[in-house]
């Protein structure tokens, strides 16, 4: 156990913390959206820190997945719900 | 060892220090615009500062490359969906902020 980086993962749970200011207040569905980016973001920081604090490598695999999981919650979400269906796009055809 | 160890803990809380930045961006700034700004930079820097404390400290070259290679994914991946969600925004007319 290196407490230092259970330490700073402790931190990192307060910024999470932090930003569920932003699901309460958020005024449109963006915002709160944005706010699960920043949880997917931190989240495999924390799996990171984890993983070099508790010394157990399979956190490092449990992160990789977590931030596919992260980008596809984010990509659905603004393709399904956030976005007006049958409006023309301007700009790149990202998708 | 030793100094790979600190210099690694010191890349680290330089990590931590973005990550608080970007959750206080994300709280406090004005518009959805600036909200991402904070977000997608602010946290994609700190978590490679955090990646490359843990690589300093860490003897295993194949757990570097696999944090390099969760950090590049985590960077396609969060500007794809900065640039998606802001385009939707222009989309649906969300004006800008402007200090006025």
């Amino acid at each position: 156990m290196s407490w230092i980086h259970i330490f700073f993962a402790l931190i990192l749970l307060l910024a999470i913390a932090a930003g569920m200011i932003r699901i309460l207040r958020g005024p449109t569905a963006a915002d709160r959206m944005m706010t699960a980016q920043l949880f997917g973001t931190c989240g495999v920081a924390i799996l990171l820190l984890l993983s070099a604090g508790m010394a157990s490598p399979v956190l490092v695999d449990i992160a990789l997945v977590f931030a596919l999981l992260a980008a596809l919650a984010t990509l659905t979400f603004v393709r399904r719900t956030w976005q007006d269906p049958g409006k023309k796009r301007h700009g790149y055809p990202l998708l | 060892m030793d100094i790979l160890y600190y210099s690694g803990t010191f890349i680290l809380i330089i990590g931590l220090l973005f990550f608080l930045s970007g959750t206080v961006g994300l709280i406090r700034f004005p518009d959805i615009y600036t909200r991402l700004h904070a977000l997608t930079k602010a946290d994609n820097v700190g978590l490679g500062c955090v990646i490359c404390g843990l690589s300093l400290q860490s003897c295993n070259w194949m757990l570097i490359v696999k944090l390099l290679l969760i950090w590049l994914l985590v960077m396609v991946a969060s500007s794809a969906s900065c640039h998606l969600i802001a385009s939707s925004a222009m989309q649906k007319n969300i004006k800008p902020w402007t200090r006025s």
